[in-house]
């Protein structure tokens, strides 16, 4: 460190802001990165991280404000100049071509001349050299389709540096990775380090900060509340930085008291439309008042789970709600069925599921329940009866703004989950399946979703919740299922059980002596 | 937040479009060595400078209201209905075969019956493509594109091999029965001491025009089926996840779809040549595809589309035959109009929101929350 102060820094932004429109993005933030060093970036979703690093790679045009790389003051009008200036990014979703293979998808865009052959061998040959290098070992001829995430992932900081960077951002890089897969990535992060690369993280998980960065700057509301040495912080500190208010990180919760069997699965299997089994034979119970949380990583079937069990997937085998048998395959196999028998989804994805964008609060607020009686007028919607119950809902789970008249899209990640948690939520359900309850959304309302979840159990519901952040599970459920390649791994009590065991179980490992699932 | 306010959407955005094809029709009719100012003028005296020109405008947009309306549903559930043209050939059969082998006792029955025949033809003609999308995704752009060719000989066949009356050389029905005859403008509104044209063609269809858009706007904004249309139309994850059949909202879609644009057949083979000819609908489906992206697929967007587009073909008219602007400008100046107001209408679009938000961040801004600075 002390042979690095000397150095000019690796990346000095001075004075950047960037409004658009009225919202200011970012404000006056001036930071410096050495080189050699891992800096992380943390905020809250729409804290400004992305669009701070959009201006570095060119994406957007700062209105003020000057970037000086290595030293030398630079201007980025575009990503060539940013790629020509050393800096590589690694996307939160990767841009990688599925039919191309690994080889090809890293010339995509710096091939030289009009003939492809001489690009590939260039670059086979200098793609050997980085793998020996910083220990990036991939297949250069299989097909990104064909390989798993965390491969892809290695591809794209291939690519960075095949186009020389010194410089890599990652932004947001474990979302998509087993702990295993996240340890290896920081791995690597850590060999490039070593090799003089330097490398910006952005991330809203404390614990990868704590490991892996170096120094790390806070972000909150555009503005750059604190840059600080990782070994002189705490997370309760960072956390503190980035929402402006002490947070608690734990759930509090009371011991369960499971009641009756409200959820019973049996035998449960799913084939996609390109024939492939999803589901292959699952066997879960959830009980009242309990939360039965279904880790793994993502693709192992829980998403066909929880959309057979919302009612848009096609199933076989036997599922019971209240002791009712639910249809899997024919007419009342749909959503609006499924709200009958008593159960509410939260989606994993509101995006695309548990919301429609373009449709104002109030409207969202009646999606799915739109047949409701009491959202009816004679042969016309009662919108004012609507437009009154948001308001309501809005008030009782915070969302802000409380506008029922803006567009879904308009709200923060957060809020618009609170919509949707709201509009379940308080349709009272026997059943709440709630999948990724948190993903892309700030800290200060996980806090609060959390305890809206918590709530729920203790009057007595049951809860199949969904999530790839295995810290979520552990912090939420009273029971946990592993999930993988379609099966139940296992079944384990939350309290009796860590990381480290549900970690090996969602890679697929178990041990031999696998406890006999409960009756 | 909207980068602008509504009005500007509503208003502004068409209005500058509409000027930007002016500007540039005045140009190409400068280019042919004519005065564009005497061409608008033209336009304008023969188009509404007269009942009688009204009489053909609304006429003219009696048939764009009930295609703009039949392409706007769809657009709703996001379907492209371009069979509009295929639905209203296939509505004028089902027009003429109620006019012609029902003896009704009064137009107002006729009217009634004709209508439902329109709209059931129409209806089934969409509902096959819509059909074959549902279940076995056949895109239905392409599908609704090659029934109107279906349509077109069907028809074709139609009037020549079974319809024609013997010994008639015209490939068309014979005229119908008196009874069937609805009023005309002039008819409705001289009870009313209002002296309309005798010899324009707009008819009391225009009324059920007028009906089908406040029909539509109510089923659109106030009924459930109309919010499962459009959220399926947003987003069909989505749908899913709610419970809304994808197949059940295409079918419907498509159905009503067809069913407004047969219905126009109650105006042009009914109302105007009072017996079916072969190509009576002249494009008509076409028209309301621009009439729907003007109008902004909302009905009262697709009301003022469709009279303004029944402007441009009535005034286009006079200008072929009162000047030496060829008829093929007419259609220039009128694809002009498509052109700005329905494809390239981002294009007024972004600079307009621009200028919106530099003018907003000029605005002397706000008290701003400034951190009140502590004595020291």
């Amino acid at each position: 460190m002390e042979r690095q102060a000397t150095a000019a820094p690796a990346i000095e932004l001075k004075g950047i802001s960037k409004a658009f429109g009225p919202v200011q993005a970012n404000k006056d933030i001036s930071i410096r990165v050495m080189p050699g060093t891992i800096h992380g970036i943390i905020g809250e979703n729409g804290a400004g991280k992305s669009t701070l690093m959009s201006i570095l790679y060119g994406f957007y045009k700062a209105d003020k404000g000057e970037i000086f790389i290595s030293g030398k003051k630079t201007d980025i009008p575009d990503s060539q100049a940013a790629i020509a200036a050393g800096i590589g990014m690694v996307f939160q979703h990767f841009k990688l071509v599925e039919n191309f293979t690994v080889l090809e998808n890293i010339i995509l865009g710096a091939e030289d001349g009009g003939l492809l052959k001489p690009s590939l061998s260039k670059a086979r040959k200098s793609l050997l050299k980085l793998a020996d290098d910083y220990g990036l070992r991939v297949d250069p001829d299989a097909l990104i389709q064909d390989i798993g995430v965390g491969m892809q992932q290695r591809v794209e900081i291939l690519k960075a540096l095949y186009r020389q960077a010194d410089i890599l951002i990652l932004d947001e890089p474990t979302g998509v990775l087993t702990p295993a897969e996240a340890d290896q990535l920081f791995r690597i992060l850590g060999r490039l380090k070593s090799e003089g690369k330097t490398i910006i993280l952005i991330t809203h998980k404390l614990r990868e900060i704590m490991e892996t960065t170096d120094t790390v700057s806070v972000m909150r509301r555009g503005e750059m509340t604190a840059t600080v040495k990782t070994s002189e912080t705490s997370p309760a500190q960072l956390a503190e930085l980035m929402v402006g208010r002490k947070v608690l990180l734990r759930v509090d919760k009371d011991i369960a008291k499971p009641g009756e069997v409200i959820l019973d699965i049996k035998g449960l299997r799913v084939v996609d439309d390109k024939g492939v089994e999803r589901l292959r034979g699952i066997d879960l119970q959830v009980r009242a008042g309990e939360i039965l949380g279904v880790a793994g990583v993502a693709g192992n079937g829980q998403s066909e789970l929880l959309e057979v069990l919302g009612g848009y997937r096609i199933g076989t085998g036997s599922v019971r709600v209240n002791g009712q048998e639910l249809d899997l395959t024919g007419k009342h196999s749909d959503g609006q069925s499924r709200r009958k028998h008593g159960i509410a989804h939260v989606p994993e994805d509101r995006q695309r599921e548990g919301l429609i964008m373009d449709y104002h609060a109030w409207e969202n607020t009646a999606f799915g329940y739109h047949k409701d009686p009491a959202y009816r007028s004679g042969i016309l919607m009662n919108n004012a009866a609507i437009k009154a119950d948001t308001v309501e809902k809005m008030e009782r789970f915070d969302v802000r703004p409380p506008n029922p008249k803006l567009a879904a899209k308009s709200f923060s990640g957060g809020n618009q989950q609170k919509l949707v948690l709201a509009r379940e939520i308080e349709r009272n359900p026997d059943l709440l399946l709630i999948g990724q309850p948190t993903r892309g959304v700030d800290i200060g309302a996980i806090e609060f979703i959390h305890q809206q979840i918590v709530a729920l159990r203790d009057q007595g519901k049951a809860i199949l919740l969904v999530s790839v952040e295995l810290e979520e599970i552990l912090a939420l459920s009273d029971r946990v299922a592993v999930m993988f390649d379609g099966q139940v791994m296992g079944t384990r009590d939350a309290s009796a059980t860590d990381e480290k065991e549900l970690g090996l179980m969602m890679a697929g490992i178990t041990e031999a002596q696998t406890p006999p699932m409960e009756a | 937040m909207d980068v602008m306010p509504k009005w500007a959407e509503v208003v502004l955005v068409p209005l500058i479009s509409l000027l930007l094809a002016a500007i540039l029709s005045a140009l190409v009719i400068l280019g042919i060595g004519e005065d564009p100012v005497a061409a608008v003028k033209l336009m304008i005296s023969g188009a509404l400078g007269s009942t009688y020109g009204w009489g053909y405008t609304l006429y003219y947009a009696t048939n764009f209201m009930f295609t703009g309306l039949c392409v706007a549903i769809a657009f709703h559930a996001r379907l492209f209905n371009i069979g509009g043209e295929g639905q209203a050939m296939l509505g004028g059969l089902g027009v003429a075969l109620a006019c012609l082998y029902i003896p009704w006792p009064h137009w107002s029955l006729a009217l009634l019956g004709a209508t439902t025949m329109a709209a059931i033809f129409g209806a089934t003609w969409a509902a096959i493509p819509a059909f074959l999308q549902a279940k076995r995704g056949s895109h239905i752009v392409i599908t609704t594109i090659m029934f109107n060719f279906i349509a077109a000989a069907v028809l074709n066949y139609t009037l020549v091999n079974l319809m024609r009356p013997a010994g008639s050389m015209d490939p068309a029905t014979a005229r119908f029965p008196d009874a069937t005859k609805l009023p005309t403008l002039h008819d409705m509104l001289a009870p009313i001491g209002i002296n309309f044209s005798k010899a324009a063609p707009a008819n009391i269809s225009l009324l059920v025009a007028i009906a089908a858009c406040i029909f539509l706007w109510v089923l659109i904004w106030r009924t459930r089926l109309g919010y499962e249309i459009r959220a399926y139309g947003h987003s069909e994850s989505a749908a899913k996840y709610a419970g809304i059949s994808p197949f059940k909202i295409t079918m419907i879609a498509m159905t009503i779809s067809g069913a407004l644009a047969g219905m126009m057949a109650i105006n042009n083979v009914m109302g105007e040549a009072e017996r079916l000819v072969l190509n009576a609908t002249e494009g008509a489906g076409f028209i309301g595809i621009a009439v729907a992206l003007m109008g902004r697929s909302h009905p009262l967007g697709v009301f003022l589309a469709a009279i303004l587009f029944g402007f441009l073909y009535q005034g286009g008219a006079e200008l072929a035959l009162w000047t030496t602007i060829p008829r093929e400008l007419i259609v220039v100046i009128q694809a002009l109009v498509i052109l700005f107001t329905g494809a390239l209408d981002n294009m007024v679009r972004m600079p307009l929101e621009k200028i919106f938000l530099t003018v907003r961040s000029l605005r002397p801004p706000k008290p701003e929350r400034k951190p009140v600075e502590p004595a020291e």
